[in-house]
């Protein structure tokens, strides 16, 4: 369903990404690893058309989208769950859920807020809290929550758990399970790579703008030494 | 004691035009981090608009109506054409381009009205004066035009607080690239965010129609005291607005009214109406000045 053919994305004069391949289907849950400061958020930013790309091509369902401004790309389908959550602090939860909310795939049964506050219980109790007076690990939920909200067909998550308390990471984990077992297509950024062998089927490493390595989960827990290799592990 | 409520109620009005003026304002910089000097323009585009449309037939209420559409659409294309090139630049650039259409708007109403001033009749069924307390007559004009901006101010709240565009201007406001990944298009949120301003800065200027004259160059004097305001408010906040508002309206025109005299019984007449006149217009300069050393970004900040 997504296509990234060998884009190459700049910031200003520095390159970041040199020439980044992958491929994602329907239902599939992919993750982008490597170390930091490797191009994982700069390939998520240019597939949402956030930091525009120089040479390749993205498609999302058959469509070309590596021109299009960012809100035609989420109306696609895509919904972003960015680094460092980036809740809207002056409004409260619910309106953090209910400001961009849309139908815009035309689901068969649209995201309520009840079904959000289903798969994270604890945004519940918080809906009329401030997005500035939330826990990290509630910011993430709300995050998860506001990018459901506008039923996207695949959902983006850039340090899906980063800075959280183990327990809280497994409330997310859980959420995202939930959100495997419904038929959502994932493609996610995490260090924390047991939970991730639990729920994706293939990985992507990336190394210094290039993906240097793909294959499934088996793979790659049989190959340790890429882990430590690339990921530092 | 009727003098000073009187004065009290002078000086709401005041405020009332102020904060139709700085709510728009205040919206642009906050959300767009634009600085936009030519808002008075279309405070002057709507006194324009209103006052022909209100000459030629005879309809107030239809010059309103005239000019509402008139201001926001102007501010549209503006946006369109002008400060969508300036978002990114510095805030330098956007002085100096929107300086450059202060001076376009004011040349372009000259060309097109001339150059003696436009006078406008309150509306016969506005012209006379209520008694509010015994012995106490208002015009009723300017009662009208207090009761228009606590509207205006009640309809603001409501679009801001309860509505999902208020929703989404509040989250552009704080976090751009995020509102758009969430399919909103930001790029069309801020054109309409800036044709609702520029409506109300029109609103204001044919509502001060016929308490001033309407001619080109009336935009800038108001602009200041709208920036005063906003600052004095905090950036980017609408309470801050009306507070600021009306604290501005008030202060400068109690300031004017009494200062003159409280100052008799410290100084010779002479000397006293000399302190008073250069006091009193500067009075909302030091009041700024006072707010900003007690609270440095303004009595409301928006992103607290």
């Amino acid at each position: 369903m997504l296509k990234v053919d060998s884009i190459e994305t700049y910031y200003g004069q520095s390159q970041a990404l040199f020439g980044v391949t992958l491929n994602l289907m329907e239902g599939e849950v992919v993750t982008l690893l490597g170390r930091n400061g490797m191009g994982k958020s700069t390939t998520i930013s240019s597939i949402m058309g956030l930091t525009p790309i120089s040479k390749g091509k993205i498609s999302f369902l058959g469509k070309s989208i590596d021109r299009s401004p960012s809100y035609s790309i989420a109306r696609l389908g895509i919904g972003l769950v960015p680094e460092g959550r980036q809740i809207f602090p002056t409004l409260t939860v619910r309106e953090n859920l209910l400001a961009t909310a849309a139908d815009y795939t035309h689901s068969s049964s649209p995201y309520t807020l009840a079904d959000i506050l289903t798969i994270f219980p604890r945004l519940g109790e918080r809906l009329n809290n401030y997005g500035n007076q939330l826990s990290g690990g509630e910011q993430q939920m709300l995050a998860i929550g506001r990018a459901l909200m506008i039923n996207p067909r695949l959902l983006i998550l850039d340090e899906a758990t980063e800075g959280l308390a183990p327990l809280v990471r497994q409330e997310i984990w859980h959420g995202l399970g939930i959100l495997k077992a419904k038929g959502l297509a994932i493609l996610v950024v995490d260090k924390n790579i047991q939970a991730l062998f639990k729920i994706a089927e293939r990985h992507y490493i990336i190394e210094k703008g290039k993906v240097v390595w793909t294959g499934t989960t088996s793979q790659l827990q049989s190959q340790p030494e890429l882990q430590t290799q690339f990921l530092g592990v | 004691m009727l003098l000073v409520v009187e004065q009290l109620l002078n000086g709401l009005q005041f405020g009332i035009t102020l904060f139709l003026m700085s709510a728009g304002l205040t919206l642009v910089f906050g959300i767009m981090q634009v600085i936009n000097l030519a808002h008075g323009s279309f405070y002057m585009i709507g006194a324009y608009v209103g006052a022909t449309v209100t000459v030629y037939t005879g309809s107030f209420l239809l010059g309103i109506a005239a000019a509402l559409p008139a201001s926001a659409v102007c501010g549209m294309v503006v946006e369109i054409i002008v400060l969508r090139k300036l978002y990114n630049r510095e805030h330098l650039d956007q002085v100096l381009a929107t300086f450059g259409l202060i001076m376009f708007f004011n040349e372009l109403t000259r060309i097109i009205w001339g150059r003696q001033p436009l006078f406008m009749d309150v509306p016969p069924w506005l012209s006379g004066n209520i008694e509010l307390l015994p012995g106490l007559f208002y015009p009723t004009y300017r009662l009208a035009v207090i009761g228009v901006g606590i509207l205006v101010a009640l309809v603001l709240w409501l679009i801001f607080s309860r509505t999902r565009i208020g929703m989404q201007i509040r989250a552009g406001a704080s976090n751009r690239d995020m509102i758009g990944a969430l399919g909103v298009n930001i790029k069309l949120l801020y054109t309409l965010v800036f044709g609702m301003g520029t409506a109300l800065a029109g609103l204001a200027g044919v509502m001060a129609g016929p308490i001033l004259a309407v001619e080109s160059g009336m935009g800038e004097s108001i602009l200041i005291l709208t920036f005063v305001v906003i600052v004095i408010g905090g950036i980017g906040s609408i309470r801050g607005a009306v507070a600021g508002a009306l604290l501005v309206g008030l202060v400068d025109t109690m300031g004017r009214a009494f200062l003159p005299a409280l100052f008799r019984f410290l100084f010779d007449s002479a000397t006293a109406d000399s302190a008073a006149a250069s006091l009193s217009s500067m009075a909302i300069y030091i009041l700024m000045a006072a707010i900003l050393v007690w609270k440095p970004k303004g009595l409301f900040p928006a992103h607290s």
